[in-house]
C-alpha cells in the first residue's frame, strides 16, 4: 500500500513559485485559486482497480480507461481527487507509479523537475509546486516498447476541489510508449479546478503517443501546463479530444525539438457546447536540423467559444512545419477564433498554415441530399467526417478507441 | 400514359432572380434515354438541377411531374428518394467524408462491404473508397465516382451531366458500360424501367449508349427535337442554330 508522501522539491523552486503565486496567466480567464479547497479526504488504495465503484468505472470508461479487464493495457495509474488509488505496470521495462513514489525511487528524477515547464510560468504552475498533490510517473526503459497503451486517469470527485497534479513522462532511448489519459469529473454540475503540469522527455529515437480525452462539466475550470522536450530522431504524437462542456479550459502546450529530425504532431478535436469556453493552442519550436511538425485542429461550436491557437517557430536548417485549423459553426451564438502563427528565423525553413472557419457549405449538404439523405443525415455525415482525423502512427487499437469516444459524443452535437 | 416517368411542361426557371429557362417541355418514358445538346451557357445543367430540385433553381412557371406525381415543390432529398438521381458536372469536395461513406449512403443501408467492393471494382474505383470524396480526383475519376454512386442509388431516372467530358478513350468505354448498366440496357426494351437524360457536347457517349430522342437547347429554350445522331451530325456540320430544321 502506497501512502501519499510530502514531495521534496528543491527550495529554489519553492521560492520561485512563491514569487509567481499571484502571476496571472498570459491567456485565459483568471481563475481565483483561493476560491477552491486545496485538500480532499484520502481515498483507499485499490490493488484491483476493477473493484472501484461501477459509476466510477463507467465515467472512466468514457474517457478511455478500461478497468474491468486490463489485459490490453501495459500499465494503469488512477488518481481520485488528490490521492493515487492505484498504480501498476503490466509490462517489463515500463514503470508506472505515483510521482511521489518515483521521486523516492529515482534520486535523479529531480533533474527532470520543472525542466520542460517553468515553475514560475504563472500562478497555476506555482500553485502546483506549492500545494502539490501527486500525479503520475510513466517511463519506458531504453529499447522497451509498450505493446498496449499505458492508461492514466485523473478523476475529480470532491466539490470545489483544486486538483493539483504534476506528471513526468520519460521515454528513454529507442523506447516506444503509448499512453491514454482520461480526465473526468464525477459530478455533472459541481465546480472544480484541475491544474495539471505534465513534463515529457523523449530521448534519442524514442516514440511517444499521448492520447488525452477530457470530460468535465459546465462548472469546472481546467489549466493544464505541458512541456515536451524531443531529442534526436524522437517522435511525439499528441491527440487531444474534448467534446463535453467545460466552464473554462485554457492550455498552450509547448514542444521543443532539440535534436535533429525530431518530429512532433498535435491533433486536437474540440467541440464547444453552449457556455463552454475553450482556449487551446499548441506551440512547437523547431530548434534542430530537419525537425518537423504538424498541428491539426478540428473545432466545432454548438454555441460555445473556441480559440484555437497554433504557433510554429523554426530556426534550424531544413525544418518543416504545417498548421491546419478547421472550424465549423453549427449553431448561432458560437464563436471560433483561429490564431495561427508562424515564425521563421532562417532561410530554408518551410512553414505554412491553412485555417478555415465557417458553417457547412450548403452545396455539400445538397450534394448528399441528392443521394437521398435528409438534411439532418447529410449534416451528420459531414460532421462525422469532419471529426474523423485518422491518426497516423497511432496503434490501430488506440485509433479505434479514440474514434469510438468521438462517436459516442457525436449525438450530443446534432 | 402510365409509362410516362418524367413530364415537364412550360417550365421556366430562374437562378438568383435571373430567368434562365423559358417554357421547356419534355416527356421521358420508362426505358428511354434522351440526349440534350446545346452550346455553353444555354441552360442544360440548369434544367437538370431544376428537375433534381436544387433550391437555388426556382421554378417560376410550369411544372414537373415524376411517375404521375407533381414534384414541382418537392424538396431535393424527397425527389432523390422518389427515384431521381444525378451525376454532377462539377461535384463539390466534402472534406472528411469518404467515398465509401457516400456509396454506403446511396445504398440506403442495403449494401455491405462486399457489394460496395463489387461496385467499386466495376467502376475501377477500388482505390478511391478510402479517399475523401472528390478531393484531388481527376476529371475522369470524378465521372466514374459519380456513376458508381448512381449505380448504388439505382434511380429510375438518371440525370447525367456531361458524363464523358474529360474522359480518355479507354475510360469512355467503361463510362458507357456503367451507364448502360444504370439504364438497364442489358434488359429487353419492354422490361426496362429506368430512364436517362444525358447532356453531351461531343456525342461520344452515344457510340456506347443508345439514345432515342435528342434535344437542342439554345438560350433556355428547346428549339429542336429529333433523332440524336441526326441532330449531332447537323450541329457538327452547320452549327446549333440550324437544328431548328432538323426538328421533326
Ligand atoms: N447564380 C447565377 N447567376 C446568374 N446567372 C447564372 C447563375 N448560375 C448560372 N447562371 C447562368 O445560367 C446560364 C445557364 O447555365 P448552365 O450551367 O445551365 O449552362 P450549360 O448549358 O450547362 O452550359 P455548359 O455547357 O457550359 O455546362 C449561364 O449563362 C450561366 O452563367
Ligand atoms: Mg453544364
Amino acid at each position: 500500500m502506497h501512502r501519499m508522501r510530502e514531495i521534496k522539491s528543491p527550495k529554489t523552486y519553492k521560492d520561485k513559485a512563491k514569487a509567481a503565486s499571484a502571476k496571472a496567466a498570459a491567456l485565459g480567464e483568471d481563475v481565483d485559486v483561493s476560491a477552491y479547497v486545496s485538500s480532499a479526504e484520502e481515498q483507499p488504495y485499490q490493488d484491483d482497480p476493477s473493484k472501484l465503484p461501477t459509476k466510477t468505472k463507467e465515467d472512466m470508461l468514457k474517457v478511455g480507461i478500461i478497468l474491468d479487464n486490463t489485459n490490453q493495457r501495459s500499465g494503469t495509474y488512477i488518481q481520485m481527487d488528490n490521492t493515487p488509488v492505484h498504480s501498476s505496470s503490466g509490462q517489463e521495462g515500463i514503470e508506472v507509479m505515483a510521482i511521489s513514489q518515483a521521486l523516492e525511487k529515482h534520486d535523479w528524477l529531480a533533474d527532470y523537475w520543472w525542466r520542460a515547464v517553468a515553475v514560475d510560468t504563472d500562478k497555476y504552475t506555482a500553485n502546483v509546486e506549492l500545494s502539490q498533490h501527486s500525479g503520475y510517473f510513466i517511463r519506458a526503459l531504453p529499447g522497451y516498447r509498450t505493446i498496449y497503451p499505458v492508461q492514466s486517469c485523473l478523476y475529480l470527485t470532491k466539490a470545489r476541489l483544486a486538483q493539483n497534479v504534476h506528471n513526468i513522462i520519460i521515454a528513454e532511448e529507442d523506447s516506444e510508449l503509448h499512453i491514454i489519459t482520461g480526465c473526468a469529473a464525477a459530478s455533472s454540475e459541481e465546480a472544480g479546478l484541475h491544474l495539471g503540469v505534465s513534463e515529457f522527455y523523449l530521448k534519442r529515437g524514442a516514440k511517444v503517443t499521448f492520447t488525452m480525452i477530457h470530460s468535465w462539466n459546465p462548472e469546472v475550470a481546467v489549466r493544464p501546463r505541458t512541456g515536451i522536450i524531443v531529442e534526436e530522431d524522437a517522435v511525439f504524437l499528441s491527440n487531444y479530444v474534448i467534446m463535453k462542456p467545460v466552464h473554462s479550459l485554457q492550455t498552450n502546450p509547448v514542444a521543443r525539438c532539440i535534436g535533429d529530425n525530431a518530429v512532433v504532431r498535435f491533433s486536437s478535436i474540440l467541440v464547444a457546447p453552449p457556455e463552454s469556453n475553450m482556449d487551446l493552442g499548441s506551440r512547437v519550436f523547431l530548434n534542430a536540423k530537419g525537425a518537423k511538425t504538424e498541428i491539426i485542429t478540428r473545432a466545432i461550436t454548438t454555441g460555445g467559444n473556441i480559440i484555437a491557437r497554433g504557433y510554429i517557430e523554426g530556426d534550424a536548417p531544413n525544418v518543416k512545419g504545417h498548421l491546419e485549423c478547421r472550424g465549423l459553426i453549427l449553431k448561432e451564438g458560437g464563436v471560433i477564433h483561429a490564431i495561427p502563427e508562424l515564425k521563421g528565423n532562417l532561410a530554408g525553413v518551410d512553414l505554412s498554415h491553412e485555417a478555415a472557419v465557417g458553417k457547412i457549405a450548403e452545396e455539400e449538404i445538397e450534394y448528399l441530399m441528392a443521394r437521398g439523405l435528409t438534411r439532418t443525415e447529410a449534416t451528420a455525415t459531414i460532421v462525422r467526417g469532419f471529426l474523423r482525423v485518422d491518426i497516423e502512427g497511432l496503434p490501430p487499437m488506440l485509433n479505434t478507441e479514440l474514434q469510438r469516444a468521438v462517436e459516442a459524443s457525436e449525438k450530443d452535437i446534432m | 400514359m402510365d409509362d410516362i416517368l418524367l413530364s415537364i411542361s412550360q417550365l421556366s426557371v430562374a437562378v438568383e432572380d435571373k430567368e434562365i429557362l423559358h417554357g421547356v417541355d419534355m416527356v421521358i418514358r420508362k426505358g428511354e434515354t434522351h440526349a440534350l445538346f446545346g452550346p455553353n451557357g444555354s441552360g442544360k445543367s440548369t434544367l437538370l438541377m431544376a428537375i433534381m430540385g436544387f433550391p437555388r433553381y426556382q421554378v417560376i412557371k410550369g411544372n414537373i411531374a415524376f411517375k404521375g406525381k407533381d414534384i414541382t415543390n418537392l424538396p431535393l432529398d424527397e425527389r432523390a428518394r422518389l427515384g431521381i438521381g444525378m451525376s454532377f458536372q462539377r461535384p463539390p469536395v466534402v472534406r472528411g467524408v469518404k467515398t465509401l461513406d457516400i456509396v454506403a449512403a446511396c445504398l440506403k443501408g442495403q449494401g455491405n462491404q462486399e457489394s460496395i467492393d463489387k461496385l467499386a471494382e466495376e467502376a475501377n474505383m477500388a482505390d478511391f473508397l478510402g479517399r475523401e470524396i472528390n478531393y484531388g480526383f481527376s476529371g475522369g475519376e470524378i465521372k466514374r465516382s459519380e456513376l458508381m454512386q448512381l449505380l448504388a442509388q439505382k434511380p429510375e431516372l438518371s440525370l447525367l451531366d456531361e458524363p464523358e467530358s474529360g474522359v480518355d478513350l479507354i475510360n469512355i468505354a467503361l463510362i458507357g458500360e456503367l451507364i448502360n448498366e444504370l439504364l438497364e440496357k442489358n434488359h429487353l426494351i419492354r422490361d426496362r424501367k429506368h430512364a436517362g437524360l444525358i447532356i453531351t457536347h461531343t456525342g461520344h457517349i452515344l457510340d456506347y449508349v443508345n439514345a432515342r430522342t435528342g434535344y437542342v437547347m439554345i438560350e433556355g429554350r428547346i428549339i429542336g427535337e429529333g433523332d440524336p445522331h441526326e441532330i449531332l451530325a447537323t450541329i457538327k456540320e452547320k452549327g446549333y442554330k440550324k437544328c431548328i430544321e432538323c426538328a421533326k
